[in-house]
């Protein structure tokens, strides 16, 4: 397919950094917002038309090309979707006009403002479609640049502290990882990731020369590259006790950077664990290892990060009057159980691929714990995003974010107090509203896998409950608080276009996820030999 | 898809049931609800429930919305009772119902190499509940019509109890466990958003957080339970699970996960069970339902009789095939759910029911009453009396209905006495409606944790009140049958079925079955059976007792306050829209028991039971194999005639014969001693171990612990620790630097010095300029990308 001479794809990669660069030579900061806008649509609309286009019936990647580039060290330009990253380019290609929208709040710098939105969005574009190690990093520290700058300049108070603590930190985690990369890139001559992936003829089965690689036994060689990636994706999903960066980024961004951070971002780590680090380290999740006397495997370690991050996440939240570091530490809280999900999954991968097969039970929970896991990627991005766009609307007018200073604000501003209700009921995962169908999936999945694990999850859920409760009575409940008399606290028109398409889809997803449920599961059951 | 053919195949007409609620939710929702703004200390706007605002203008609903949302819900819940109706009469003229039954599904979810379905069935048990759910609602409904009248927010309160009947009517159609908690949860946040519904009120919000809390734990249960079933047998469907003794049969062979010794029959039983305890409001876990009463009266009746609190009940009877599998109740046989069914229940409805001896608030001696009810009903399950629980919940749920709507109805007249009052004393004229309110939020906030920390934020519009009225409080009641008749005849009609009047009220004959069933198992010498025995007949007694003090309290003897003394519902459409629902569920109230008579209960068996006991072969047949009827006793009988007229007996001793007067003490107190009276009151001081036990620890912890501690201290010392580290190797560089380069020559650093003079130029500070050499490097690298790769000819 293609799209003004390009193929469809790499215009989805490409396009966004070409209006930015655009955008850097419109000063008029209307133009700039209504361009911005008007792209971004575009390139949504070209998003849908991807997802739509996938067709989940058909086995492997789909629109793939394959274009040497950078041949002196074996990467090529191979990009292609499957069920998983289809639906993480539409969720990025639905936040992103979203994101623009919300900004248009921002008055200095408009056009630089925007560019950076999208140069973002290509990073996050280009991590999701490529299917080259070595373009994949390259995206996945684009997103980086922008994002350090739009907090940096655009930010809260605390902005420096937080943007200097998000670059860092990830950056630390992607050396890591970077590493790793040229480890497995120099050792078996590629950089393709579905060659890489094949737990036959790829990087599972690289057994070096004589079980040694550069002298370093094989086994070593391998940990030490699944520690690479795997201290690097836990840092960006962000997996308990990586994640210290994430309430700080979140709450001193601007409203549309914590939008397309939470929304998106945080996505790139778990996508990173289910294409790369669960297929090319199966042996890795599920050999037994010893700690401290206590025999487990990697996948168990990982499952009880998560629990900490379900249940630790939603006590940190509960504990918090900051509206944004609220929101933020529920991303911990849910992203969590995208991590539970994982650990399911590459557990019981890595011991398919180890024994040759599982049983079915076990089988068919993984599949589920899957689906799950990643129907709640893009459950998140649609809640979170949603959380966000609220908290920074009623920060834009009042100007704080202590939520002790608010209240009632149900009595001034009903239909914010509506939207406010429903955003955080999806939040918490109220049946009928897509939270619950992916956190249902990962606790059905898990509860095989994981049962005691699954059982204390239910801990953090159970706050997650108490700090929605919470926001929603500091922020809506009590006495409308006097001091506000003379503010507009209702959503303004602005903020309600750019809340109802997320309203909507949080709606049809929960009350019938099988729209995007199908392609996912497709794509996963196939991982899973069904 | 023609929607007229698909709808004209009774199978599907069941999708249809919930959705007149649910669109009248949407159309109120997004239509309707409209504002129009008053000021904020307007008398339109200002009530005991809604504080003064001076100095701004406040939206509230506008008249023309006010109009529209009730008739829209009004039309959305007729619709839903009248598709019930069709349903109804297409299920009952199936050949065997249960047997067969109505259903209807639709692939909803994709699940690996399967599809989980989507549906709605109906079978003799879902007959039974919409035969009483939409009538109840529909009552409901009008009665909120005059009940909230001159609520500012009437419209959204259309909206949310359209939205609660909705999700009930999808709970009882569901035809899979997974919908049936779709339904349940959207109630529990209904239930949230109703009982906040006045939600400037601390006590108001405050009891809407306890509620869902509450219920939210075990709500978590139940969905372990739920994945638990859905991983062991694929399926969440009732038909293939309830209806299929070969699943029942590998469910109770499955060891359980985790628990040894239990099997997975077991344990998925005791996940759900506990859904209901939370639901259902059992001991440990009834503590949200009184504090429930802050709502409006028609959520009240809602949560309470038609909806949130059935639901729970129903599910159990619902999975009871699968709660009783692998034993047998009415052989001694029991597996560990139903001991646990049977001693929760029986507990919680004694438990209860003492507390409500003492409860002075009108409304929170029903609630008690309620939770002791409902015990009643599980304790039934426990003992294996599926009938019957089934049976008591349908009478239950008219009566209390009717009994709730009725203290409403009380409170509002004591409100309209006391504004009487109010309006003389001022001198002014009663009939026009301008009289303001001061806001009343400090005796209406508890103080809650939260109102701590804002406290001070609203410290200057809470202006502290003198010593409230409260129109709910007994003691300020009396003589109210005089001037509101129609109200007191029915409370009493409503009253005496809850106490089980022997022969002519329906509570009787519901209470008597469950009786029956305990004493069977009793002369058969099985433990629980004689624990449920004992503890539910004195149950019974009390029950008797507390309602003749609370029918006494209120309406027997002289007024104890001159708002008692002018209370009435006055006239027109409020007094006529919440008149109406009264007599009609007074009616059923009275009359719904005899379909369940016992056939060989002496004259009125014959009468009503010619052919066996109707109500149970109905109910029956919602389980494959129909439960064996009891033999008939004199012992159970007797003993419900003895503990309800007992108890009826000693009420009217006690609180009717010599009415209390203005500032009496409660003849109980002498009787019970002060210190249990006050313990009663108190209800136990669980509240208050729950707050020291449970809340506020996690509240310490979450704050100084998983905040404050390990993230602030341990994870960020950590990094910050780190960057201390790298910040003074830095700076232990920069200082080597110095020694060794600059003793080495001044060549390079003057290079460098240049270099970094060069560099400063580019640094300007100014982010536009860091911009524009990003995006030009991009710009490049994709130039250089795209030629040296060729994408653009490359792309088929």
């Amino acid at each position: 397919m293609n799209i003004i001479g390009v193929d469809i794809l790499s215009f989805l990669i490409i396009s966004p950094a070409i209006l930015a660069a655009v955008l850097l030579f419109i000063p008029n900061k209307w133009i700039a917002r209504v361009a911005a806008l008007v792209g971004a649509t575009f390139i949504g609309g070209v998003a849908a038309a991807v997802f739509f286009a996938y067709n989940s019936s058909i086995p492997g990647y789909q629109l793939e090309l394959t274009v040497p580039w950078f041949e002196a060290i074996g990467a090529s330009w191979h990009i292609g979707i499957d069920g998983v990253s289809a639906t993480m380019v539409l969720l990025t290609g639905i936040l992103t006009p979203l994101a623009v929208l919300i900004s248009w709040e921002v008055e200095e710098r408009v056009n630089v403002h925007m560019a950076l939105i999208l140069f973002f969005q290509t990073g996050l574009m280009g991590t999701f479609i490529v299917l080259d190690l070595m373009v994949f990093f390259l995206f996945y520290e684009i997103s980086l640049v922008p994002m350090y700058f739009i907090i940096n300049q655009w930010g809260g108070p605390n902005r420096k502290y937080a943007s200097t603590k998000f670059f860092i930190y990830s950056l630390g985690g992607s050396l890591g990882m970077l590493l790793a990369i040229q480890l497995i890139g120099g050792s078996s001559g590629t950089f393709d990731m579905v060659a890489l992936s094949n737990p036959t003829t790829g990087w599972p089965a690289f057994t070096g020369e004589g079980g040694t690689f550069l002298g370093i036994p094989v086994e070593t060689v391998k940990t030490l590259a699944f520690i690479g990636f795997f201290v690097a994706f836990c840092i960006k999903v962000p997996v308990w006790p990586f994640h210290t960066w994430l309430p700080d980024a979140h709450s001193e961004a601007p409203t549309a950077g914590s939008m397309l951070l939470a929304g998106v971002m945080l996505k790139l780590g778990a996508y990173g664990f289910l294409r790369i680090v669960i297929p090319f380290f199966p042996d890795i999740w599920a050999n037994p290892i010893t700690i401290v006397g206590i025999e487990m495997t990697w996948a168990h370690i990982f499952a009880i990060l998560a629990l900490m991050g379900i249940v630790f996440g939603a006590f940190a939240a509960f504990g918090q009057t900051d509206i944004k570091r609220l929101v933020a530490y529920s991303s911990v809280n849910h992203m969590g159980f995208v991590a539970l999900g994982l650990a399911g999954a590459a557990l019981v991968y890595g011991e398919t691929v180890l024994k040759g097969s599982v049983d079915a039970q076990m089988n068919q929970s993984a599949i589920l714990a899957t689906n799950g896991a990643v129907l709640q990627m893009f459950n998140h991005g649609l809640s979170s995003a949603g959380m966000f766009l609220l908290a920074g609307a009623v920060y834009h007018k009042t100007h704080t974010r202590d939520m002790r200073e608010y209240g009632g604000f149900w009595v001034k501003a009903p239909i914010y107090g509506g939207i406010f209700i429903f955003m955080s009921m999806a939040s918490l995962g109220l049946p009928g509203l897509n939270g619950f169908v992916s956190e249902f999936l990962v606790v059905r999945g898990s509860w095989m896998i994981f049962t005691a694990i699954t059982a204390i999850a239910m801990v953090g859920l159970l706050f997650t409950g108490s700090y929605i409760l919470k926001g929603i009575r500091m922020v809506l409940h009590g006495p409308f608080n006097l001091h506000w008399k003379d503010y507009n606290l209702e959503i303004t028109p602005r903020e309600a276009v750019a809340i109802v398409p997320l309203m909507v889809l949080i709606l049809i997803t929960g009350l019938a996820p099988n729209w995007i449920l199908s392609v996912i599961n497709a794509t996963v059951t196939r991982i899973f030999g069904g | 898809m023609d929607l007229s053919l698909f709808f004209s195949d009774p199978n599907n007409l069941a999708w249809l049931i919930p959705i007149g609620p649910l669109l009248a939710f949407a159309v109120i929702t997004l239509i309707t609800n409209k504002a129009k703004m008053v000021p904020g200390t307007s008398g339109e706007y200002t009530d005991h429930n809604h504080p003064a605002y001076p100095g701004i203008d406040v939206p509230m609903v506008a008249n023309w919305s006010r109009t529209a949302s009730v008739i829209v819900g009004l039309v959305g819940i007729i619709a839903a009772w009248l598709i019930a109706l069709m349903v109804i009469g297409y299920a009952t003229s199936l050949h065997e119902l249960g047997h067969e039954v109505l259903s209807s599904t639709a692939g909803w979810m994709d699940t690996g190499a399967t599809t989980f379905n989507m549906g709605v069935q109906v079978d003799p048990l879902t007959v039974a509940m919409l035969f009483m759910v939409p009538l109840a609602c529909t009552m409901i409904f009008i009665y909120a019509v005059g009940y909230m009248a001159k609520d500012p927010r009437q419209a959204r309160f259309f909206s949310m109890i359209a939205l609660f009947a909705g999700a009930m009517l999808t709970l009882v159609v569901a035809d899979n466990l997974l919908l049936l908690f779709i339904g349940w949860e959207v109630m529990g946040l209904c239930s949230y958003l109703l009982i906040g519904f006045w939600f400037e009120k601390g006590s108001a919000y405050n009891a809407a957080v306890k509620a869902f809390m509450t219920t939210r734990i075990a709500d978590l249960v139940m969905l372990l339970g739920i994945a638990y079933l859905f991983a062991a047998t694929g399926t969440l469907s009732f038909r293939e699970i309830v209806y299929n003794t070969e699943v029942l049969n590998g469910l109770v062979a499955m060891p359980a996960i985790l628990i040894p010794g239990l099997s997975a029959a077991s344990l998925i039983a005791i996940f759900l069970i506990t859904g209901t305890v939370g639901k259902s409001a059992q001991f440990p876990l009834h503590v949200w339902l009184p504090d429930a009463m802050e709502g409006p009266t028609p959520v009240s009746a809602m949560i309470h009789a038609a909806a949130m609190v059935s639901a729970g009940i129903y599910m159990l009877i619902r999975m009871y095939p699968l709660l009783e599998a692998g034993g047998n109740a009415h052989h001694g046989e029991f597996t560990p759910p139903l001991l646990y069914m049977a001693i929760i229940g029986s507990i919680t409805a004694i438990f209860a029911a003492t507390i409500a001896l003492a409860q002075n608030d009108v409304k929170k001696v029903l609630a008690y009453s309620t939770i002791s009810q409902l015990g009643f009903m599980v304790a039934a399950l426990g003992i294996g009396a599926y009938v019957a629980a089934a049976f008591h919940l349908l009478t239950h749920a008219f009566f209390k209905a009717l009994l709730f709507m009725a203290s409403g109805a009380v409170i509002h007249g004591m409100e309209h006495g006391e504004h009487h009052v109010h309006a003389h004393a001022h001198g002014q004229d009663h009939d026009e409606d301008v009289h303001v309110h001061p806001p009343a939020l400090a005796a209406h906030s508890k103080a809650g944790h939260h109102e701590a920390e804002t406290e001070g934020a609203h410290e200057e519009h809470g202006h502290h009140e003198e010593e409230h009225f409260d129109p709910q409080d007994m003691m300020n009641m009396g003589g109210l049958r005089r001037t509101m008749p129609v109200t007191f005849v029915t409370f009493l009609i409503g009253g005496l079925s809850l106490a089980g009047l022997p022969f002519i009220t329906a509570g009787f004959y519901s209470k008597d079955e469950i009786l029956a069933d305990a004493w069977y198992g009793l002369t058969h010498g099985y433990g629980p059976h004689a624990l449920v025995f004992i503890l539910l007949a004195l149950a019974a007694f009390l029950t008797a007792f507390y309602t003749m003090r609370q029918l006494g309290l209120t309406f027997w003897g002289e007024p104890r306050s001159e708002a008692a003394k002018h209370a009435n519902l006055g006239k027109g459409l409020v007094s006529f829209t919440m008149t109406l629902p009264l007599i009609v569920l007074a009616v059923f109230a009275a009359i719904a028991g005899f379909i369940g008579v016992h056939p060989d209960l002496p004259i009125l068996g014959a009468i009503f039971s010619p052919n066996g006991n109707p109500f149970h072969h109905f109910i029956g047949a919602t389980l494959v194999v129909e439960p064996e009827g009891i033999p008939f006793n004199w012992m159970p009988v007797l003993t419900s005639i003895v503990v309800s007229v007992g108890g009826l007996l000693c009420g009217y001793l006690l609180y009717w014969r010599k009415p209390l007067v203005a500032g009496q003490r409660d003849p109980l107190i002498s009787i019970l001693g002060e210190q249990m009276h006050t313990t009663l009151k108190n209800k136990y001081y669980i509240d208050e171990v729950y707050t020291a036990v449970f809340i506020r620890p996690a509240q310490w912890f979450s704050k100084n612990v998983a905040y404050e501690f390990i993230d602030k201290g341990i994870i960020d010392g950590f990094l910050h620790f780190v960057a201390r580290l790298f910040t003074w190797l830095g700076d232990f560089i920069k200082v080597l630097n110095k020694w060794l380069i600059d003793g080495v020559g001044d060549g390079i650093p003057e290079l460098i010095a240049r270099f970094g003079f060069w560099l400063r130029g580019i640094q300007s500070g100014r982010v536009q300029q860091y911009m524009l050499i990003v995006a030009f490097a991009l710009l490049v690298l994709i130039l250089i990308f795209a030629l040296s790769t060729g994408v653009m000819q490359a792309a088929p």
